[in-house]
């Protein structure tokens, strides 16, 4: 969404969402994931389009986008620590398990032991995403967006549905980010209100999709990777001393980003390698005008 | 040839600022009207209304027929009416085809194929004589080739009625007459009826059928240019000491358009 012009702090709430609405189905009514990771997945693409029509509606975005996401993440993050019944608070919560030493795979249940495994099962649906980036990048929908993002009035003028179509864009990316949110609870076999939603994981996602370069297809998972090595460093490095530090140093990473490497790191390196494209440098008229 | 447009009271207040008093006009389909005025005489809020951007605050504006005040402008588009914009918005990230693809993809009323639309961008850049060079980016385009853009983008959506605002705005007087040629050969070619809002009088009274004139939001005058440019309130309160000019232009129109070769 970021690369149109619509900074969502919201993901948090849909990973949230995935994660949460997964695991509850499965433990308190026993649905298997296969058809629970669908419910949920529909479910956060339903919450995006709830906030995303009265927001572009009333044409809410940039800064104010991403206050009423931000919003959004933490209402979900608290929602969930509320309702500490039904979803375990903030201790967190872990689906029930099915696999055992003795019965390392449970389909039913879609939970394996082994590491594996689930890298197999990331590998695909890392190359899912790609695929699914893909096709919007080469779809009339980019090209729509792109001009919404810098000339919206120009947009509607010729056509351009600019609701409908910065609402496809938001429900599929909400949908897309559930669906890692329930990949993430089944792998982990744990989730809490604080590693699925709430302001630091939908920091995280800002922070690896701009460090990567959200306009190269492989840059948010550089930024991935980027950010997980963050995090891991700083964890082995300084323990749990420092309460909130990683924080912290995504913020800062994230200004020393936006002013010296807007485009990510991906983006940075394709400018540096590609040799400048043959465009018109003089900015007088074509020839035969 | 049958009206097309009918605009009947219209009126469109801002707060106590009354832009557009109750103006009226008629456009019959195939025609070129000038919509001319001095600055602030509601012009561009006129056009504006028409192409949806701004919601009336009373009166109608019909299209063939049908109430089409206070559509939004993705409806208005749909049925057919392409506008222009005085300042171009080209979408500056897009290569000069594929803004006007997009449009043409879009602005279709009926959904059709990508294919299609880059066929009709093509046209429509040949139309406006645009360098069909896909790779061509926004930024190597001067004023006159992001006028022409402007252009490009609003015919490819295959419009019956083109909104062109001061579409000779920036440019030299070689390019303003061939964009007023331009505007003719659009009409002459693609039947396409034009509305056209312009603050430089001689060039637009050489091309247009007939002229309304605006002035403090309402209609002063209106009829065959020839006529307009004689009106003493025209040429009062907006063609001054330039009057005699314009009539002798106007006077020479049955020469003008063959004379300027481009």
């Amino acid at each position: 969404m970021g690369r149109f012009g619509l900074v969502s702090l919201g993901h948090g709430a849909f990973l949230g969402v995935g994660a949460y609405g997964t695991t509850m189905l499965w433990n308190h009514i026993g649905l298997t994931p296969w058809i629970g990771i669908p419910i949920s997945v529909v479910g956060a693409g339903v919450i995006g389009l709830l906030i995303g029509l009265p927001c572009f509606r009333f044409r809410i975005t940039g800064h104010y986008f991403a206050l009423v996401t931000l919003a959004l993440t933490e209402v979900a993050r608290l929602l969930i620590v509320a309702l500490r019944d039904q979803t375990g608070g903030s201790l967190g919560v872990t689906p029930v398990g099915m696999v055992s030493p003795e019965e390392p795979i449970s389909i039913y249940a879609f939970q394996f032991a082994s590491k594996y495994v689930w890298f197999y099962i990331m590998v695909v649906v890392w190359l899912v995403g790609l695929l699914i980036w893909r096709a919007v990048d080469r779809s009339m929908l980019r090209y729509a967006m792109e001009a919404i993002s810098q000339e919206e009035d120009a947009a509607a003028s010729v056509g351009v549905q600019v609701t409908r179509t910065k609402l496809t864009v938001t429900v599929i990316s909400a949908a897309m980010t559930a669906f890692g949110g329930a990949m993430y609870g089944q792998y982990q076999q744990y989730i809490n209100p604080e590693t699925v939603s709430g302001i630091a994981i939908s920091l995280q996602i800002v922070f690896a999709v701009i460090a990567g370069g959200m306009f190269v297809q492989l840059g948010p998972t550089i930024g991935a990777v980027i950010t997980i090595l963050l995090g891991e460093g700083l964890r082995l490095g300084f323990g749990h001393e420092f309460h909130g530090l990683d924080v912290t140093i995504y913020g800062l990473m994230l200004i020393l980003f936006i002013i010296y490497m807007p485009r990510g790191v991906l983006g940075k390196a394709a400018e540096v390698f590609s040799t400048p494209r043959s465009r018109p440098s003089a900015p007088s008229a074509q020839p035969g005008e | 040839m049958g009206t097309m447009l009918e605009v009947r009271e219209l009126t469109k207040r801002f707060g106590g600022f009354t832009a557009v008093d109750r103006i009226g006009f008629d456009l019959a389909e195939g025609e070129i009207l000038g919509l001319i005025g001095p600055n602030g005489s509601g012009k561009s809020t006129t056009f504006n209304l028409i192409a949806g951007a701004l919601a009336p605050s009373a009166g109608s504006i019909k299209l063939d027929g049908r109430e089409i005040g206070g559509l939004a402008p993705t409806q208005v588009c749909h049925m057919g009416v392409a506008r222009t914009y005085q300042i171009p918005r080209p979408f500056r990230k897009l290569t000069i085809l594929e803004n006007v693809a997009l449009a043409a993809y879009y602005g279709a009323n009926r959904q059709i194929s990508r294919s299609e639309a880059w066929k009709r961008a093509e046209e429509a850049m040949t139309l406006t004589r645009l360098p069909a060079d896909p790779g061509l980016r926004v930024d190597g385009l001067g004023a006159a080739g992001l006028k022409k853009l402007e252009l490009a983008r609003a015919l490819a959506t295959q419009p019956r009625l083109l909104l062109a605002d001061e579409s000779l705005g920036g440019l030299d007087e070689q390019e303003m007459d061939q964009a007023a040629d331009m505007l003719s050969d659009i009409r002459r070619e693609k039947g396409i009826t034009i509305i056209w809002v312009e603050h430089i009088m001689g060039v637009l009274m050489r091309v247009v059928d007939r002229c309304v004139v605006l002035d403090h939001g309402e209609v002063i005058a209106s009829g065959l240019p020839r006529d307009v440019a004689h009106d003493p309130k025209v040429v009062e309160v907006y063609l001054g000491s330039d009057a005699e000019s314009i009539q002798t232009q106007v006077a020479g129109r049955q020469a003008g358009p063959e004379a300027a070769v481009c």
